[in-house]
């Protein structure tokens, strides 16, 4: 607790922008109790020479990147140049666009979710997305968070109730909106129903969160809650954070992968990306000289 | 020079639909004023509100609309009962299953279904469902409500199917991917976020096959038996109010009370068939609105 508090400040702070890994690394335990020890940490998803092709367009060229448990991984890079289509490979979400293919490994816990017997559905109950454009549904607020657990086959509506509001509260907007719980979503702030697609996702309670550009929509006060959130959700979850803001990206990832037409660049702690990097491209890129 | 020119379509679209509200009136006050004589002999509630119809009785003539509202209404629910779940079915199998191939040959088949003349189904409905209608119930003959339910539901399945598939398709691709990306089947997602999204459209559209099924005279007239009394199911002989008025208009005396009590029920029917086109007219402009 005292960890995030400590890193809320610091966040807060806009003069520090950079935390230090170590902190990150001791505070967060594993809190689904796998054999994660506290100190170092498990490789949740590790991706092998990936690629992946839309008709006759190379999207994604030769991927290779392993990302820890409870880490927060920004994407970072130029428009059109895989970001979206990496996140999506990650839940097989490009499998609904016809003439694609994709080549290589991408494991999770260590199983391959590319192997022919990998289940979507299931694969997509473990790793939860929220998109660029919040997309709540025309349902209530409340239906909303449901969702998730009524096509799971919950059927317990006091158990349906519990896990809403603690989704709610996870995605920090239950004070927001307890009292229009059965109201249209649409009449929530912009920021406010991103929040809302956020909880939708944590109520299946997914191992992995994929966010894509997720405040690229919202006012600086909305992004900011946006980017808390990600903060307080980092101790249960692994997150993946596509976004073009590189001050948010220096906020709140702890590693930083720089992706440019389809390959990726360098992949860092996100202090060394943005203050030292490896490679020249990278740092004409973060210091703003192109993109 | 371009104001003058777009002055004038704008002009000419106004005169159309002038005309086309003129022609409404037109047939409304006709139906109106043909229809108004009846009610000097027939008091309006006996009309409304009775059993028996039948104007040719000798001693005392009696002309109460009941029955045929019935069958009417019998016939009408049993086709939406028939029609709505495998109209639905079809257009959320063809929006979001179908392969493109597939929707390819189907589309057009269904467009071709709707183009059917209505003399041909009632055929149909006589010398096929009929006699297995009668087979399966045990009947001397399968001309009733249920044949004419179902003859109607088939009228009414390509309006429905086409509607409703639009409807599916136009609900914003972004519900699908949230549903699809929280885990759900291709399923799930058609029948708990798509077809609720799409509600008021499939509303409208099954509306439109009602107003359909409500007016249509051939196919019932021949497949329904026609028997004028006050039906008791659906395996009873029916009489709808289009029906009678086509069996009798042809026969009854010239601006007799008969004859007038036929346009009576004429504008019966078109007060009818107006409320569901208006509502599922509103329902369809709601549903626009809520889909900006
Ligand atoms: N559905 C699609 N069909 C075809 N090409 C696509 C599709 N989505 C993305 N692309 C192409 O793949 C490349 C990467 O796109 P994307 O992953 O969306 O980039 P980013 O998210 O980094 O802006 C671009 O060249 C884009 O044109
Ligand atoms: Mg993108």
């Amino acid at each position: 607790m005292q960890g995030t508090a400590m890193k809320n400040e610091k966040f807060l702070n806009a003069t520090s922008i950079f935390r230090s890994q170590a902190t990150t690394q001791t505070s967060s335990k594993s809190v689904r109790g796998e054999s994660a020890s506290p100190v170092k940490k498990n490789i949740k998803i590790k991706v092998e020479s990936f690629n992946f092709y839309y008709g006759n367009t190379w999207a994604l060229k030769n991927i290779q990147i392993a990302i820890k448990e409870n880490n927060v991984v920004g994407i970072i890079g130029p428009s059109g140049c895989g970001k979206s289509t990496f996140l999506r490979c990650i839940n097989r979400m490009n499998d609904i666009i016809k003439n694609t293919r994709a080549e290589g490994f991408i494991y999770i816990d260590g199983k391959n979710i590319y192997e022919k017997d990998q289940d979507v559905v299931t694969l997509r109950r473990d790793v939860g997305m929220v998109f660029q454009k919040s997309n709540p549904f025309p349902k209530s607020v409340f239906e909303n968070v449901a969702y998730g657990l009524r096509i799971n086959g919950v059927k317990d509506q006091r158990v349906i109730a519990q896990k809403v509001e603690k989704s709610l509260k996870d995605a920090a907007i239950w004070d927001e909106v307890k009292d229009r719980l059965s109201d249209s979503p649409f009449s929530l702030s912009g920021g406010q129903q991103q929040r809302l697609c956020i909880a939708r996702a944590l109520a299946i309670e997914p191992r992995i969160l994929l966010l894509d550009e997720p405040a690229s929509a919202l006012d600086p006060i909305a992004t900011s809650k946006v980017e808390e959130l990600i903060h307080q959700l980092k101790k249960e979850y692994t997150i993946i954070i596509v976004t073009h803001n590189m001050q948010q990206a220096a906020r709140v990832s702890d590693f930083s992968a720089f992706f440019m037409m389809g390959e990726l660049i360098e992949y860092d702690a996100t202090s060394k990306i943005f203050t030292n990097p490896s490679n020249k491209i990278t740092e004409d890129y973060v210091t703003g000289r192109f993109g | 020079m371009r104001r003058v020119k777009d002055k004038m379509i704008h002009g000419l679209f106004f005169l159309n639909g002038i005309f086309v509200v003129a022609i409404l009136l037109g047939i409304f006050s006709l139906l109106v004023f043909t229809a108004f004589p009846a009610f000097k002999e027939i008091n309006i509630l006996d009309f409304l509100t009775g059993s028996i119809w039948n104007p040719d009785a000798y001693l005392e003539p009696s002309y109460g609309i009941v029955p045929m509202l019935v069958s009417t209404f019998m016939v009408t629910l049993g086709a939406l009962v028939v029609a709505i779940p495998i109209g639905i079915g079809a257009a959320a199998y063809l929006s979001d299953v179908a392969s493109p191939r597939v929707r390819e040959v189907t589309k057009p088949i269904i467009e071709i279904l709707a183009g059917i003349p209505s003399v041909v189904i009632g055929f149909l409905g006589i010398v096929l469902v009929g006699p297995f209608i009668a087979k399966v119930f045990g009947l001397s003959n399968g001309l009733n409500a249920i044949n004419g339910s179902i003859l109607l539901a088939v009228m009414a399945l390509p309006t429905i199917i086409s509607m409703s598939e639009d409807a599916l398709t136009s609900v914003p691709s972004n519900y699908e991917q949230a549903s699809l990306a929280l885990g759900a089947t291709k399923w799930q997602t058609v029948i708990k976020v798509k077809i609720p999204a799409a509600l008021s459209g499939i509303i409208a559209a099954c509306m439109l096959g009602m107003g359909r099924a409500v007016g249509e005279t051939m196919t019932v007239l021949m497949a329904t038996g026609c028997a004028p009394a006050m039906p008791k199911g659906f395996l009873d002989s029916v009489r709808t109010m289009t029906s009678t008025i086509a069996i009798e208009l042809g026969e009854v005396a010239y601006n007799s009370t008969h004859y007038y009590a036929l346009f009576a029920v004429g504008l019966v029917l078109f007060i009818i068939t107006f409320i569901i086109n208006m509502t599922s007219d509103i329902i369809l402009h709601k549903y626009e609105k809520v889909h900006r």
